[in-house]
């Protein structure tokens, strides 16, 4: 049953598995989705979706799957006219219902449409024409087994129409994201701070008591390793001006990586468009408050993770020829991709942040530059799900 | 659905959506994952659950230091030791020494229970991985007593978890996951209502105005939910606040914004413009 639905949700990329599907197959033999699509609808995303990033993609799928079941608005507009006035719902008695018989949607959908045709006045509580309280197969506030509702208050929202509105469009990991959102990602840095290697030097207090009372007050001596983070940061941002219309999500990354206290220690550095033979202190860039980019590179070992972010959107000319900085006083004597290569042969794992959306990577004004860079250094959106694959980058090489 | 089922009691107010999931989980027999906003009522559900049914409630608070195997049961080697050290007690039956945590517990009760694991995500990137087992199967085995505990009745497992940490999936496919929405100003009339049944429209019609515009300011770091809005609300009216003022003064604003950048970034924004009037903030709301 609905299994064309189990292949479009993996289609729009939820991650459904066969022991979700079928434990929603078990909950529908025994009823739980009350005979109605809404209530499927909630069944089935209660089952199938384990985290409120893939409502939204979870809201596509169930209106592709399911939109053909739905009253088109257009003709739902028409006939909303005619069932404005109403009269009270139709009480029903149980024992008058007519039993289910079988019917077909699209029979059902071309005699709405001849009715449409035919009808040109309200008609209330008859069985036959659109209307409210009555047993015709049209209108709301009716009965019958086999009708479509135009209008009208059900209980909740249709599911379908709840799916349409996808309301869970901001839950999205591929969005950008907010400074807690950030930290949370670059949290998860953290699982490096397991020493796997190193030398067993610590005394575990509980373990040699746990081992010497197993041994019945022997004494048993535990070692352990320390589990110290010993994850090194270092921060390259780009303060030029097309990175104006991103400055707010840089910040948030800048204050998610400062409010962490949980590397060893975290280093940070401006550059304007590209990295040349000076980087700088703050967003301002001022010469006065810059370092030698060889200076700081010496200072800072091999194992610190470097992480550039910028939009890597410029001329070419700045990255490939000598002078190419785009300040005037300056003269750069070796080409920013120099550098840049540089950087990257010198850090172990590094990955470069951009915060311009991937799609527009090969369509944009500096998608030149982009590709350039790309050569070099491993490239992320500046999203959840970019910062996280970056994180993994920045553990082991991809 | 059964007489059985769960729904909305005297003090807290449940969605249809949240109420079918609930009863989902229940007729399945597997763990209900709740996320939300903090402050939507993640943790009040599981009371709400336990006295809907009748039922009692074990909660297992999870913290960053948790094991899942506290969870099931603690063997106590350092009483061991003492009692046999100082020889006044028998110290061959190794059962006087096992503990059952919280997870234990709820399987050896003779009445169903309802168990929350609060904030699960708090604990061990493996710490849910380590309780699938006990979660799907409902029994653990004891090495040092070779026993078998087995639940008599399964517990209704509630988990709560605010996002710090992924979940594994294998954990995942096991449960019934729901994620409660920050509610709308309709279903927060209700909620206010039922708590505070006897208060006067026209405040909190003021004072949900407010809130809304408050969580409507871009650039908040903390969005002020539901339980600081009932603080307010009860603040007010222990104040003594008269209805008008609230939206003009915004008093006792520090219930409901706890960082110092808030503080400023709206009251700032309180004096470019302040809070707008809804023309349909009294009488004309839909519904009551």
């Amino acid at each position: 049953m609905f299994t064309g639905l189990f292949y479009t949700l993996r289609e729009e990329g939820v991650p459904v598995s066969l022991t979700e599907w079928m434990t929603l197959m078990e909950a529908l033999h025994k009823g739980l989705s009350g005979a109605s699509l809404n209530g499927f609808y909630y069944l089935a995303r209660s089952l199938l979706v384990k985290s409120e990033t893939y409502f939204d993609r979870f809201d596509l799928a169930f209106y592709r799957f399911f939109q053909d079941i739905e009253t088109s608005p257009e003709l739902a507009e028409r006939v909303m006219k005619w069932l404005e006035k109403s009269l009270p719902p139709k009480q029903v008695d149980p024992n008058e219902r007519k039993p289910f018989s079988p019917w077909d949607l699209e029979e059902l959908r071309k005699a709405l449409e001849e009715r449409l045709n035919q009808q040109t006045e309200q008609h209330h509580g008859g069985g036959r024409w659109i209307g409210t309280g009555g047993t015709s197969p049209f209108g709301h506030s009716g009965y019958n087994p086999a009708g479509i509702r135009i209008g009208g208050e059900s209980v909740n929202h249709s599911a379908v129409k709840v799916a349409a509105q996808r309301r869970y469009r901001d839950f999205r990991t591929d969005d950008t994201l907010t400074t807690r959102q950030f930290e949370v990602a670059l949290r998860k840095l953290r699982e490096l701070s397991y020493n796997e290697e190193g030398p067993k030097e610590e005394l575990d207090l509980e373990g040699t008591i746990d081992a010497t009372c197993k041994k019945a007050g022997n004494l048993e001596l535990v070692w352990e390793r320390p589990r110290k983070n010993i994850i090194k940061l270092v921060l390259l941002m780009d303060a030029g001006g097309s990175m104006q219309p991103y400055s707010r999500l840089c910040s948030q990354l800048f204050n998610a990586a400062s409010k962490i206290n949980h590397f060893k220690d975290t280093r940070y550095y401006f550059f304007h468009n590209c990295v040349y033979d000076r980087l700088y202190l703050d967003p301002y860039c001022m010469k006065k408050n810059s370092l030698s980019t060889t200076e700081v590179l010496n200072n800072l070992g091999r194992d610190y993770r470097l992480i550039i972010v910028g939009d890597a959107s410029m001329s070419p000319g700045e990255l490939m020829m000598p002078g190419g900085i785009l300040s005037w006083d300056d003269y750069n004597e070796e080409p920013g991709i120099i550098w840049l290569q540089r950087l990257f042969s010198y850090f172990k794992f590094s990955v470069w942040l951009n915060p311009i959306p991937g799609k527009y990577w090969q369509a944009f004004y500096g998608s030149e530059s982009i590709s350039l860079i790309r050569r070099v250094f491993p490239m992320f959106e500046l999203t959840v799900d970019g910062l996280e694959q970056a994180v993994k980058g920045l553990k082991a090489k991809i | 659905m059964d007489r059985s089922a769960f729904d909305s009691t005297g003090s807290y107010l449940v969605s249809t959506d949240l109420r079918n999931t609930v009863n989902i989980a229940v007729a399945l027999g597997r763990p209900l994952l709740i996320k939300g906003e903090p402050g939507t009522g993640k943790t009040m559900l599981a009371k709400a659950i336990a006295e809907s049914l009748g039922f009692d409630l074990i909660i297992w608070n999870i913290k960053s230091t948790t094991k899942a195997q506290e969870g099931l049961y603690v063997y106590d080697t350092v009483q061991r030791l003492y009692d046999g050290q100082f020889g006044d007690h028998d110290v061959s039956d190794i059962k006087q020494y096992i503990k059952l945590g919280k997870l234990g517990e709820s399987f050896d009760v003779d009445k169903r229970v309802v168990l929350l694991i609060d904030e699960i995500d708090k604990a061990d990137l493996e710490f849910p991985n380590d309780l699938l087992w006990e979660l799907d199967i409902m029994n653990f085995y004891i090495p040092e007593t070779k026993e078998t505990i087995t639940a008599k009745h399964r517990p209704i497992v509630v988990i709560t978890s605010n996002a710090e940490k992924e979940l594994p999936d294998a954990f995942l496919r096991r449960c019934v996951f729901h994620y409660i929405d920050f509610p709308n100003e309709d279903m927060m009339l209700k909620i206010i209502k039922t708590h505070y049944p006897d208060m006067e429209k026209t405040l909190l019609d003021e004072a949900l105005n407010a809130f809304y515009w408050i969580r409507g300011i871009n650039g908040l770091q903390k969005k002020p939910s539901t339980s600081e809005l009932l603080d307010w609300v009860q603040a007010l009216v222990v104040g003594g606040i008269s209805y008008n003022r609230i939206c003009s003064d915004l008093p006792f604003l520090g219930v409901l914004l706890k960082k110092n950048q808030d503080f400023e970034v709206v009251l700032r924004r309180l004096q470019a413009g302040g809070v707008q009037r809804k023309t349909s903030s009294t009488g004309a709301r839909r519904g009551y």
